[in-house]
Formats: C-alpha cells, sequence, structure tokens
C-alpha cells in the first residue's frame, strides 16, 4: 500500500444554518496515491474541493465514505490523531493564523513541546529547522515584525522540526509578494530533494506546479487529470474547459502549434520554451 | 509606526534585575509589597524608599519611566495627600485659618502615605518593566501549577494569555487597515463630540471583531495540526531554573525587610 493512500473519498459540509440543513458534498470519490519522497501538486480553481482533500490527508476532515490511511494508519480512528499529524504536518495559507507564540524559535518548539519532547533535544531540533529554512538568525525576534515570506518560512520550521514523512502546503504563498513566494518555493524544492520529504502542494500558481513531480487536477470534487506536468498543461484546452491556466510558455507554445509551426506542446519551463523558439528561428532561417 | 509599539512594558537587558527568574521576581515583589506595609514609620519607609530606588539603579531602566508609572496615579496621590492633610485633626496645630486646620500629624501621614503609594507603584512596576511578558506567563503558570489539583485550568489560562499578547501587534495593524479602508469610504473618526467620534469606532469594531474570530478558528486549526492537545504530557523548550543569581537577589530583599522589622521592634 502506498503511504497515502485515498479510496473512494466523499465529503461534505452540512449547512446548519439553512432550513432544513444544506447538503454541501464537496469530495466525490476520490481515488489518490501518494508515495514516500513524492511532490506532488494539487491543482484545482475555488471551490474545487482541493483543501477539503488536503484536510483529509492529516485527519482534521475525516471521510464520510471511502477510506483515507497514512503510513498504514487509519484516519477515522481517533488513537490515530497524533501519529497521523506527527507524520503529516500542514502548512496554511496566512501565516499570521499559523504563528503562536511571541518569539521565533519559542514558536519553531510549539509543536515538539506538545509531544512531550525533552528539552535538550527541543532545542537541537529547533535550531536544526531554523537552519533549514535558513530563519537562524532570527530566532530571537518577534514574529510580526518579520515578512510574510519570513513568517511562512517560520511556520514551516515549526513543521519541519516534528521531522514529518510529509508536509501537505495549502496554498502557501496566496498571500506573499513575488519575492516571498520565490523564497518558500525553494524552501519547499530543498526540502523534497534534500531531505526526502513528500511534499503535497495546493495551489493555483500553475508555475508552481509546474516544479512538481506530478499534478493532480481537481474539479468538481473529482480528479480529472494525475500526471507528470508535461504531460497534464500539454492538454490546454482542457484546463481551460477546467477554469485553469497554464504556464504562460506553455501558452505560447501551443499558440505558434496552432499556426502551424513545428513546436512541441510540451513546453513548461522558459529554457524550455528559449531553447524549442530558437530551434525554430534556425530552422526558419535555415530554410 | 503603531506597528513598534511595545507589548506591555518590558525593558530588554542584562542587568542583575532582569537576569533573576521570573518566578523569584514575582515571590520577592510580593515580599517586597509586605515590606512596605510592614514598616510603621518614617525611618522604616525610609528603609524601604532606598531599597526601591537602588533596585531601580541596579535595573539601569531610564529613570524618567520611573516618574512615568508616578504620573498616572498622579491623581491618586494629591487626593490621598490632600486628604490626610485636611482630615487628621489629632496632634499639634501648625497651621489654622478658618476651617482649616492642619497638624504635624496630619502632614506627617500625608508624607507617609505618599512615599509609600510611589514606593508601591516604582517596585512593581520594576517587575514588568525587567520581566518579558513570556516568562512573566511561564512563571505565573508554574507558580500557579498546584492549584492544577482542585481542577483550576491553569495551562489553558496561560496559554490564552500567551496567544492574546500574540495577537496585540496582528489585531493593531488590522484596526490600522480598516479605520484606513473605513475612511477611504467617507468615514470621519476625528471631527466632532467625544459620543460621535465613540459612535464612528462603530463600523471599526464590527469587522475586528469578525475578523478575530475568523484568526481563532484558523489559529486553532494549525493549533491541532501542531499535535496541541492540552497541557497534558508537555515539555517546555526553555526550563525555568533557579540560580545562584536567584539566591543572592533573595538575600538582597531579605536584609532590607529584616532592617524594617529591626527598626519597627527593637529601636
Amino acid at each position: 500500500m502506498s503511504y497515502i493512500h485515498i479510496r473512494g473519498l466523499e465529503f461534505s459540509y452540512i449547512n446548519e444554518a439553512e432550513e432544513p440543513p444544506v447538503k454541501n458534498t464537496v469530495l466525490k470519490g476520490i481515488d489518490l496515491d501518494i508515495e514516500k519522497g513524492e511532490f506532488v501538486a494539487v491543482l484545482g480553481h475555488n471551490g474545487s474541493g482541493k483543501s477539503t482533500l488536503a484536510k483529509c490527508i492529516n485527519a482534521i476532515n475525516t471521510p464520510e465514505k471511502g477510506e483515507v490511511t497514512v503510513d498504514g494508519l487509519d484516519t477515522i480512528r481517533e488513537e490515530n490523531l497524533l501519529p497521523i499529524r506527527k507524520r503529516v504536518g500542514m502548512v496554511f495559507q496566512n501565516p499570521d493564523n499559523q504563528i503562536v507564540a511571541t518569539i521565533v524559535e519559542e514558536d519553531v518548539a510549539f509543536a515538539l513541546e506538545n509531544l512531550g519532547v525533552e528539552p535538550k533535544e527541543i532545542r537541537r531540533r529547533v535550531d536544526e529547522a531554523l537552519k533549514t529554512v535558513g530563519m537562524y538568525e532570527y530566532r530571537m525576534h518577534a514574529p510580526h515584525k518579520l515578512s510574510g515570506g519570513q513568517k511562512q518560512r517560520v511556520a514551516i520550521a515549526g513543521i519541519i522540526a516534528m521531522e514529518p514523512d510529509c508536509i501537505v502546503l495549502d496554498e502557501p504563498t496566496a498571500m506573499l509578494d513575488p519575492k516571498g513566494r520565490s523564497e518558500v518555493m525553494k524552501t519547499i524544492k530543498m526540502l523534497n530533494r534534500e531531505k526526502g520529504v513528500t511534499i503535497v502542494l495546493i495551489t493555483h500558481y500553475m508555475e508552481e506546479a509546474a516544479q512538481a513531480d506530478r499534478v493532480v487536477v481537481i474539479d468538481g470534487g473529482e480528479k480529472i487529470m494525475d500526471s507528470v506536468p508535461k504531460k497534464v498543461f500539454s492538454q490546454v484546452d482542457v484546463m481551460r474547459n477546467l477554469g485553469l491556466d497554464v504556464p504562460q510558455v506553455t501558452e505560447i507554445a501551443d499558440f505558434l502549434n496552432k499556426q502551424g509551426y513545428d513546436i512541441s506542446g510540451e513546453i513548461i519551463t522558459e529554457d524550455e520554451c528559449v531553447q524549442a523558439l530558437y530551434g525554430l528561428l534556425k530552422d526558419t532561417a535555415a530554410g | 509606526m503603531i506597528k513598534d509599539i511595545t507589548i506591555g512594558q518590558f525593558f530588554p537587558g542584562n542587568s542583575p534585575v532582569h537576569r533573576l527568574d521570573a518566578r523569584a521576581k514575582i515571590l520577592l515583589t510580593i515580599v517586597f509589597i509586605v515590606m512596605l506595609f510592614t514598616a510603621g514609620d518614617m525611618r522604616g519607609l525610609g528603609v524601604c524608599a532606598v531599597f526601591t530606588l537602588l533596585t531601580f539603579l541596579i535595573s539601569r531602566i531610564p529613570l524618567k519611566m520611573m516618574f512615568k508609572g508616578l504620573r498616572t496615579i498622579l491623581v491618586i496621590i494629591i487626593i490621598t495627600s490632600v486628604l490626610n492633610l485636611f482630615f487628621i485633626h489629632t496632634g499639634e496645630p501648625i497651621f489654622e485659618w478658618k476651617f482649616i486646620k492642619i497638624t504635624d500629624k496630619g502632614l506627617q501621614t500625608a508624607v507617609f502615605m505618599v512615599v509609600r503609594i510611589a514606593c508601591l507603584i516604582i517596585g512593581t512596576s520594576l517587575l514588568t518593566y525587567t520581566t518579558s511578558p513570556i516568562d512573566l506567563t511561564d512563571a505565573i503558570e508554574r507558580l500557579l501549577s498546584p492549584l492544577k489539583k482542585i481542577k483550576v485550568p491553569v495551562h489553558e489560562l496561560a496559554m490564552m494569555m500567551t496567544i492574546a499578547l500574540r495577537f496585540i501587534p496582528t489585531l493593531i495593524e488590522e484596526t490600522d487597515k480598516i479605520m484606513s479602508a473605513q475612511k477611504a469610504r467617507g468615514a470621519d473618526m476625528e471631527t466632532g463630540s467625544f459620543i460621535k467620534r465613540a459612535k464612528a469606532l462603530i463600523p471599526v469594531l464590527i469587522p475586528l471583531f469578525v475578523s478575530s474570530f475568523r484568526h481563532a478558528e484558523e489559529l486553532a486549526l494549525a493549533m491541532e495540526c501542531r499535535c496541541y492537545h492540552g497541557g497534558e504530557g508537555r515539555t517546555r523548550m526553555k526550563q525555568l531554573k533557579m540560580k545562584l543569581i536567584d539566591l543572592w537577589g533573595t538575600v538582597y530583599v531579605f536584609t532590607f525587610f529584616a532592617g524594617v522589622i529591626v527598626l519597627n521592634h527593637f529601636i
């Protein structure tokens, strides 16, 4: 069985304010397998159910139907809650709402204090986590004086101090400026490549999704596509119908392709695009 | 600018007063209050005043902070001295004019009271000047921890205090934003009578209230994701440890206390 194993997952919110209560089904039977060490991006527009799916992975939401297991632990069982949350950390959109303490290092220590780790071991892991995200010099600072990207890195440090196998990030860059966004993305990629942490990145930025090993597209609570980024983004028309963009460079390639130029549709990075355009121009010049 | 406010009145530093364990500091402050009320005459109070000034100097807190603390209770000081001055009629009269009669006893009591209140305020504010809010909360939690046995939610209270401290700057920032947003929509918050201005704050307070609920909900979720499950089985990264300096601090305070008692009873 895969590390995160989701079968036939259904979930709905019940709006009690209405009379009679309205049931709003958000996830309609999702199957998903994520292996240890993978970097998976989950794409979908607002209301597609991607955040709900994220919360199902670390047992904040429990499935109405179907099952979700993490490392073989069923999320529906109460006694599995802490072991699962120790394995799967979660980072949210708004960094302000995840920081508990008034000093950076105290905040990073929060999860470890909850788990009852020895004080000396907490110290070691806090220092290590802060160094990993490059925030060690700021360890004595007050969080509200940091920039958005720095705060989000502190939030990530608070999670990796738990030494989880997997981190689920729910639109971690949505509230950040471009600089903060690239800081956070760099940290995420480094954690995946160097520390072997499994990453599930919920996002609606195509450029971020393009950096993953695998992209899962969700729409209306169902899984529409699940493949490597090239395969997903090359289906420009399907993505557009879902209300999603593709990276700008993919769009250019697609446009040229439709105009009859001989250019690959599987272009997702700027470098690839430049190379392809260069090749194209050279051919035209030669011809 | 509004972002730069200091929470509480903490002045970071490295003086012996700063380095005392927060628990020791709270307990010694209580001892100090007892000492202040044990002092029975001017001489005893003089010892207390010397103690207060000396400790203030040791802490290296800017001296103007001493007067700033006093300014807030100026009214109380004035009322106390006036009441004592005019309404104590025992002792030798030193000034008499129509119905006003001031006696030496009255004057003495007035000065005594003013010095006592001033020492009380300066001495206790030194606690918050030299202790970070986080240490203070931590120390309160530990000092009150025996109350857990009679089901007082000590850990929960301390956690609430920490989170409140954490969110003060965030909420101030937000108030700033909401006020700008309302001003951009034509709200007038600076002119008009006091009541009119107070009413103009309603469109600021309501969004602030709603958003603090949203903060609370998300924070609770994030805390749960980080395995928060109450105070049970929790450890702390920073262990509060009584050190040699705390012993010296205790000796220092009790020396003065002993002085006050000796003056009271034997001389």
